[in-house]
């Protein structure tokens, strides 16, 4: 997948633009991003173009990211937490080649961090941008298929039909059974899609200090959380917005209160849990941090 | 001089690498409304078009997006040559039909609410007013609170249109219509999206 990606791509960019795309789509894409800042979590409708890469390998957010990188940059490309994934090695080696940008997988030093699927542990600071890859950009769209409808829905404001969809997972359930892609509400107006992060992850998005921009490819649509915005989690008074809990610490760097990810160890039911954010685990260990299988799985790499 | 000998000249040397970093100050502008971001760059527009004014509508503006002219630069054929020539956009006969508006002399700026303002569907099919000011740091403060601002921020910009305050309240009832505005002092830029509330105490 990945050698033939590579070969896709070496034979489109034979002459290639800075950061890949042409001047007249960054304009555009450009003044959607503008337009999704000044009206948070408005979707804005964009010409999204072909990449060299397939939708699923998260093209809406390396059109914005394209648009926003500069020769100054750092990029950190993450995809479920991880930095060496086959899609962020790739996304991470398109933009070195195309706009010749530093990376990084250190949350810290990155100026722009591209991601799928979470947002990272430690928390992100003024002048950083979280550009997100969105499958899926309309938040009512399982609700309501008709995009006529929908949007009508967003501009009067009309989100009761989303309470309704909760209010049935309470009742099958007895809980909210919705984990990812849990919706939010932008500074008290738009209900909007967070992509398929872990709920975990919502309160991240709440008052963050960095810029959040979303990107959907196959939709064409961009919106954007600006910096210190006000982003809630939808719920209902006797059923409050929980975000997920798990029992033991990072089974390798002993961490609490971060997502972890269970990982199978053996065929005779051995598993583990370890935190999805590899830079970050990776930095605890460094710092001395051990969890309680942190021994063994070093013995078993060797 | 003809005109046309200047139009050809003073764009962006490197239009690829200047337009990206003059994007990046106006959507950290954007996102992070009062602080002035500074526009560094080579241009040498014809005046009474400003540096930062021509820098922001040659990164954003092209055949696609009507522009309008205020009345100082509209009845200037050296400025119409040249943003023609630099970025092959439309001149707006209409302030409602324009993406972008550029404005030079505050005083005779049209009222906020006769530019484009979106609907309530797509608020986003709204006018970006380019307004050119002395300065973004000796005017009258304006406190700023909303979206992209911890706190508080303020701004100082000067000369601005008469009754501002009002225009921007009203502007401000509109949401989430409503006309965004890109403060130009001729090195850098400040601005006041339409989330931005102007002048109001603690709420
Ligand atoms: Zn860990």
């Amino acid at each position: 997948m990945d050698a033939g990606m590579d070969a896709d791509m070496d034979d489109g960019l034979a002459t290639y633009n800075f950061a890949y795309l042409d001047e007249q789509t960054k304009r555009m894409i450009r003044r959607a991003i503008l337009k999704g800042i000044a009206i948070p979590g408005y979707q804005v409708p964009f010409a999204s173009r072909e990449m060299p890469m397939p939708y699923g390998w998260g093209t809406g957010g390396v059109q914005v990211t394209a648009s926003i990188l500069g020769p100054d940059d750092t990029l950190k490309v993450i995809d479920q937490g991880a930095d060496d994934t086959t899609n962020a090695v790739s996304i991470r080696a398109f933009f070195a080649k195309v706009a010749d940008v530093a990376t990084t997988t250190e949350t810290a030093k990155a100026t722009v961090i591209q991601t799928r699927h979470r947002i990272p542990e430690e928390r992100l600071t003024e002048g950083q941008i979280l550009v997100y890859q969105v499958p899926i950009p309309e938040p009512l769209r399982y609700l309501e298929p008709r995009e006529t409808e929908t949007r009508k829905m967003h501009a009067l404001a009309e989100y009761g039909l989303m309470h309704v969809k909760l209010y049935e997972d309470i009742a099958r359930n007895g809980h909210i059974a919705t984990t990812y892609a849990y919706p939010v509400k932008v500074e008290g107006r738009y209900v909007m899609d967070p992509s398929p992060t872990p709920k975990f992850d919502n309160p991240k998005m709440h008052m963050s200090d960095a810029l959040q921009l979303f990107g959907a490819g196959r939709e064409k649509r961009i919106y954007a959380i600006p910096p210190h915005t006000d982003v809630v989690s939808l719920d209902f008074e006797d059923y409050p917005f929980e975000i997920q809990h798990f029992e033991e610490p990072c089974a390798l760097c002993a961490a609490q209160g971060v997502y972890l990810d269970e990982v199978i160890l053996d065929d005779r039911g051995g598993r583990m849990f370890v935190c999805s954010d590899t830079d970050y685990c990776e930095k605890r260990r460094a710092e001395g941090h051990r969890g309680h299988l942190a021994g063994d799985t070093l013995e078993a790499a060797e | 001089m003809a005109a046309g000998a200047h139009i050809v000249e003073g764009g962006f040397a490197d239009p690829v690498f200047a337009s990206q970093s003059v994007f990046r100050a106006v959507m950290d502008a954007m996102a992070r409304p009062g602080p002035v971001q500074a526009i560094d760059t080579d241009l040498r527009p014809p005046a009474p078009l400003n540096i930062a004014a021509a820098a922001v509508v040659l990164t954003l503006a092209d055949a696609d997006t009507p522009v309008w002219l205020g009345q100082d630069l509209a009845r200037d054929d050296a400025v119409k040559g040249w943003l023609a020539f630099q970025t092959g956009a439309p001149l707006a006969g209409l302030p409602s039909e324009a993406t972008f508006a550029i404005a030079a002399n505050a005083a005779a700026l049209p009222s906020l609410s006769s530019f484009a303002l979106g609907t309530q569907e797509y608020p986003d099919r709204s006018t970006t007013l380019i307004l050119q000011v002395e300065t973004l740091t000796e005017g009258e403060a304006l406190t700023l609170r909303g979206p992209g601002i911890k706190g508080s921020e303020t701004v100082a910009p000067r000369p601005m249109p008469g009754h501002f305050d009002m225009q921007w309240r009203e502007n401000n009832a509109l949401y989430p219509r409503g006309i965004d505005i890109i403060l130009a002092a001729p090195d850098a830029v400040a601005c006041l999206p339409r989330t931005v509330r102007i002048g109001e105490g603690e709420s």
